[in-house]
């Protein structure tokens, strides 16, 4: 069982979201029931590798599929940064999942069936995605993920239709950018696997080729993490997806593709060649420039998500500069503010689910009086705020504190001075949603559905995911030395290792 | 000696606990307000029983866990650290019995929130007081802005919305710009612990640096103490209802500023290092232009808190100066004035306070007479007006006695002359006050309206008067702060030679 | 006109399939009309295949299943690139499809799938 725990990470949701359907035509709750189940199976079986991992000393596991042993065979590899990021997309999964529940009461066992299959499949993409060890596998799971995302996306409602319908066409523009790079870098060395790649890649460094395969990789990863200027899918996605799942879409969905790209950067072309320098120096600039836009385009908007999915840009080109200032702190910075991020904007995504639940409309200037009736978001909200801008001791901070240091040390100071003025941008418009939550007059909410006998303000499956993500947040600025020493640290690539 | 022990942490938990107690206890207020009295005494004993050993020149240090990689979260109580968290938890002891007969008094709304939010503030207080390094140090610094926030947005009307936003901006800019400060600390010289004397020394940078690195700090450290021209938050923030006012813009946030202002210059730099940068004396100066405009400024305002708000503005730039004049006397003074200051700023407050909940009157040019209704406020207003213009025999005079000699001790005797026209200014703007309760007749005497009195609220203020007295006749009795003020100047300026640092 | 032939003999297949490729990206951002953006990605998604399959190509290689002339591997064709289009259409069926979905129901709802129309009545 122990050692086949890295395929079932993705076997389990996979299999119970291809049965669902089957499912829920013989019980309406059944199938959800089974994919939920799977959810946290899977969530159990990434706690296990990730220990596996950390008890080994940070060696990764390899997992040959069919045990065909690579470059022929499929591998999955679990080294201890894909283990923790893996474990914290099952754990937000494994929340959502459970979150999701109240938003389909009144639907027939075809919705229910539906949002669970999308559900479980796009946390098979994204872990998948994460864990792979072969390119190609990478793009499957890639459009695993996208295709139940931009279902995800289209069962919003009326408007979602338009939003999920761009997405999929700037999607697949990504996608196929992606496969031309792979094609690429298979025309050169005549291999998909990752460890392989990086081996034969090491004397070919200098050729066109591998320039134009970077270039697609970064613009492709880049499109699907909505790096500025390729976040236009962004705001509508988030604004009109399916409330129940968007916490999941906007917490998750766009770190993965990050993660991705500092696998290829950092694992297999390794940052110390001139081309990754140059691209590095480039995705620098549309980091600082995502991080200004974007916290500027936040202000301007009235719709809470249409900021927050504004907010994301910003936050995404945190983690663009940490990946380009190329030095270990600036690593560590990019690797936990994906986490912290994941935490950040799933809590405030759930949170503002919860307020669509409740009240039926996401206005900024009609949160009036929310610390009374929610309390427990309230709270969230709050903790979640003062992580975004980066007040300690929330996880938000920590990764600042690399960022800055990795600014410093590589003497790069303009991002010194960009993280500071995105913080106080960030400042501006988080401080502005938690005044509305506190001075503004109660009458602005109607009340659209009142749970019944529910203490917390909103039914229990909602409450609980916005509790533990609350106080995630808080526990992760606990713990970020933590993962950074015992996690982050064992799993470093080779050029920070001599 | 240094002697492992959680107390420190025990200090800051106990009001962090109580504040999640009295947000529990909303809709039982005595209750919640015993949960705030009990951590008070409690917060209060456990920095009394340190206070021993560390007057044996002992260090109570506790690493509650790891920061980042590198950085621990970690309490010391060093002298220094003690003279503020003792008089930031013996004023709270008292502040509290004071607050609970102001908000019911004045039937103010959001009374839990406001109790809780203080409770998180006195934590944060204690945990910069006591703070051992500079992430430490900032971590509590930021959660002191966020927990004072809501307090000064109590009114949540339109007018404190715009002051409280005018004190976020103040605040966070100055915490970004503290953070940028650290960082590159941090990256020169491998450490950020807080070490008497400075860790950093002359070649771990070019001096364009160092002297960049410490105009960014002593601005941040500044924006809280109000150094003009960063102080357009503190008279803002008078919106805040009185106590807050008297604790937290008298006492604990602007003290925190001048404490971190003093951390930097004698816990970071270290005068030895600041003397060979030169750039010193900007900040003497600054402080002296400060003390003298605020004064002028202090004049002119008709609404008692708010020209007591300048008179704070002034007065914290006596400590900021003691400070930059880097001789041991001035700092050692300006340790003493950072409590004679807080004593009588408090009692200060705390009777404009009563005088609001009593009579409604927010103006200067409205109190004639009103010594007749309310003799004992107003003999202790006189009292502490009297400490802030220097009167010897109370405590604001031993510490300026102290910075006077330190100006003479470091050879700048110019500003002695400063401190001798801010005394009279001083007088200046507070005996008018004097004058007009004690010797104007009221002219709509018999139809005045009284609010309710409670002896919550003056039992503090003769408190503070009769501290305020002792100190100043007998410096040295228990809790001993003019030998902890001693042994801190002393441990800073251990290198210090006759005539000078050069 | 060697050197053009040598250009076309090896690199001429490629440039065609860039072309093809940049094409439908074109094709995606200017089309006014949902469906022809569809079409646009299928063009583009099917220069990636192509991509792919000249990839493998090889002078006379035949189809790589053994044939029991000769096991020289240079004899045949590869087939990995083959196979991973495989894959890849499949994957770009599911987005025709998921798209073809959607756009049925932009068609419910809005009535028109012109790009100006949808926009026209989704700000309403």
């Amino acid at each position: 069982m122990t050692q086949n725990a890295p395929v079932l990470i993705v076997l389990l949701p996979v299999t119970a979201a291809l049965l669902c359907m089957l499912l829920s035509r013989i019980g309406r709750n059944l199938g959800s029931w089974v994919v939920i189940a799977s959810i946290v199976a899977s969530f159990l079986c990434t706690v296990d590798c990730l220990y596996q991992v950390l008890a080994a000393g940070g060696t990764p596991i390899h997992y040959w599929m069919g045990n065909w042993e690579p470059p022929i065979g499929i591998e999955f590899v679990i080294d201890p940064l894909n283990g923790l990021i893996v474990t914290v997309i099952t754990f937000i999964a494994m929340l959502v999942s459970f979150y999701g529940r109240p938003f389909l009461r009144d639907e027939d066992w075809l919705h229910v069936g539906g949002y669970y299959t999308l559900f479980g499949l796009m946390t098979v993409g994204m872990c998948g995605m994460v864990i792979t060890g072969d390119v190609f596998n990478l793009y499957v799971y890639l459009e695993i993920m996208s295709l139940s995302g931009y279902g995800l996306i289209a069962l919003g409602g009326k408007k979602s239709m338009v939003a999920a319908f761009r997405y999929l066409l700037i999607g697949t523009i990504g996608a196929s950018l992606y496969l031309m790079g792979v094609a690429y870098l298979y025309a050169m060395t005549g291999t998909l696997n990752m460890a392989d790649l990086a081996t034969l890649l090491a004397d070919r460094l200098n050729s066109p080729l591998f320039a134009l395969a970077v270039a697609c990789f970064v613009v492709g990863f880049g499109i699907k993490m909505a790096l500025f200027p390729m976040h236009g899918w962004q705001p509508d996605a988030y604004t009109y997806a399916h409330p129940g799942a968007v916490a999941l879409i906007a917490g998750c969905m766009s770190k993965v593709p990050a993660y991705s790209m500092i696998r290829f950067l950092y694992y297999i072309f390794r940052v110390d060649n001139v081309v990754v320098q140059h691209v590095l120096d480039v995705i620098g600039v549309l980091g600082i420039a995502a991080m200004l836009i974007g916290s500027i385009m936040a202000l301007a908007q009235y719709d809470f998500r249409r900021m927050l999915a504004y907010s994301s840009v910003a936050q995404i080109g945190y983690i663009a500069i940490g990946l380009a200032m190329g030095n270990l702190y600036g690593f560590i910075g990019a690797v936990l503010h994906i986490v912290n991020h994941a935490f950040m904007k799933s809590s405030l995504f759930l949170v503002i689910g919860g307020i669509a639940y409740r009240f039926g409309v996401v206005n900024l200037y009609r949160l009036g009086g929310l610390n009374k009736k929610l309390t427990i978001s309230t709270i969230t909200v709050t903790l979640a705020s003062f992580s975004m801008i980066g007040l300690p001791p929330t996880c938000g901070f920590f990764s600042k504190w690399y960022l800055l240091l990795g600014a410093y040390t590589g003497a790069q100071y303009f991002y010194i001075v960009i993280l500071v003025i995105s913080s106080l941008l960030n400042a501006v418009y988080f401080f502005r949603i938690i005044e509305q939550m506190f001075v503004q007059k109660e009458a602005s909410l109607s009340e659209v559905y009142k749970p019944v006998g529910a203490k917390l303000g909103l039914p229990l499956e909602m409450a609980v995911p916005i509790l533990v993500l609350g106080v995630g947040i808080l526990v992760l600025g606990f713990c970020s030395v933590d993962i950074v020493t015992d996690i982050i640290k064992m799993g470093l690539p080779e050029v920070f290792v001599r | 000696m240094i002697i492992l022990d959680c107390r420190p942490f025990l200090a800051v938990g106990v009001s962090l606990f109580a504040s999640v107690l009295i947000s529990c206890s909303r809709r039982h207020p005595d209750v919640r307000e015993a949960w705030s009295i009990i951590a008070s005494f409690i917060k209060f004993g456990i920095i009394l029983s340190m206070l021993p050993a560390v007057l044996e020149g002992n260090v109570y240090e506790w690493t509650l866990c790891q920061m980042t990689d590198t950085v621990f979260l970690t309490l010391r109580t060093d002298p220094a650290g003690m003279v503020f968290s003792v008089l930031a938890s013996l004023l709270w002891v008292l502040i509290n019995f004071y607050s609970i007969g102001y908000m019911r008094c004045n039937h103010e709304h959001e009374q839990t929130g406001y109790f809780a939010a203080f409770a998180i503030c006195m934590s944060a207080v204690i945990g910069i007081a006591m703070a051992s390094n500079l992430l430490t140090f900032f971590i509590f610094y930021e959660l002191l802005t966020m927990a004072s926030w809501p307090l000064v947005l109590h009114e949540r009307n339109h007018e404190a919305l715009v002051a409280s936003r005018k004190y976020l901006a103040y605040t966070l800019v100055s915490g970004q710009l503290f953070l940028a400060g650290v960082i590159a600390i941090y990256c020169i010289s491998g450490t950020i612990d807080f070490k008497s004397g400075g860790f950093l020394t002359a070649d771990m940078g070019p001096h364009w640096l160092l002297q960049g690195i410490f105009v960014l700090m002593i601005c941040a450290g500044s924006v809280k103490a109000a150094v003009i021209p960063l102080h357009g938050w503190l008279p803002a923030a008078m919106i805040a209802p009185t106590p807050v006012s008297a604790l937290l813009h008298a006492v604990a946030v602007v003290k925190t500023g001048v404490f971190s202002v003093l951390r930097i210059i004698g816990f970071v730099f270290g005068p030895q290092l600041l003397s060979e940068l030169r750039i010193i004396d900007f900040v003497a100066w600054a402080a002296a232009a400060t003390i003298i405009m605020s004064s002028l400024i202090a004049l002119r305002q008709d609404e008692l808190k708010k020209r007591l708000a300048f008179s704070t503005v002034g007065q914290l730039s006596y400590i900021v100066l003691g400070a930059a004049l880097l001789s041991p006397l001035s700092i050692k003074g300006a340790y003493l004035h950072l409590v004679a200051h807080a004593v009588m700023k408090i009692t200060l407050f705390m009777c404009a306070g009563l005088i609001i909940v009593r009579t409604h009157i927010h103006n200067v040019s409205e109190m004639h007479g009103i010594a007749k209704h309310i003799p004992v406020t107003m003999a202790c207003f006189t009292i502490a007006s009297l400490g802030i213009a220097g009167t010897p025999f109370l405590v604001g005079f031993v510490s300026k006695w102290h910075l006077a000699l330190g100006a003479v001790q470091s050879g700048r005797p110019l500003f002695v002359v400063i401190w001798v026209a801010s005394a009279l200014l001083a007088a200046g703007y507070l005996m008018p006050v004097v004058r007009m309760a004690y010797f104007r007749k009221d002219p709509e005497e018999h139809t005045r309206k009284f609010g309710e009195f409670s002896y919550c609220m003056l039992i503090p203020i003769v408190a503070t008067t009769v501290i305020a007295i002792i100190l100043g006749v007998v410096p040295d009795i228990y809790p001993h702060f003019a030998d902890l003020a001693d042994m801190a100047s002393e441990a800073i300026c251990h290198g210090w030679t006759e005539g000078g640092w050069h | 006109m060697l050197a053009l032939n040598e250009f076309l003999k090896t690199r001429g297949i490629y440039s065609l399939v860039l072309i093809l490729f940049f094409l439908g990206v074109y094709g995606m951002v200017f089309s006014k009309n949902y469906m022809k953006k569809l079409m646009a990605m299928n063009v583009m998604q099917v220069a990636v295949i192509y991509f792919y399959l000249c990839l493998a190509q090889k002078d006379g290689g035949t189809v790589p299943i053994l044939n029991g002339l000769t096991e020289n591997p240079d004899a045949y064709v590869n087939p990995l690139p083959h196979g991973l289009m495989l894959t890849a259409i499949v994957v770009s069926l599911g987005t025709t499809g998921v798209a073809l979905a959607l756009l049925m129901r932009i068609k419910e709802i809005y009535g028109s799938v012109e790009e100006v129309e949808v926009l026209r009545r989704a700000s309403k």
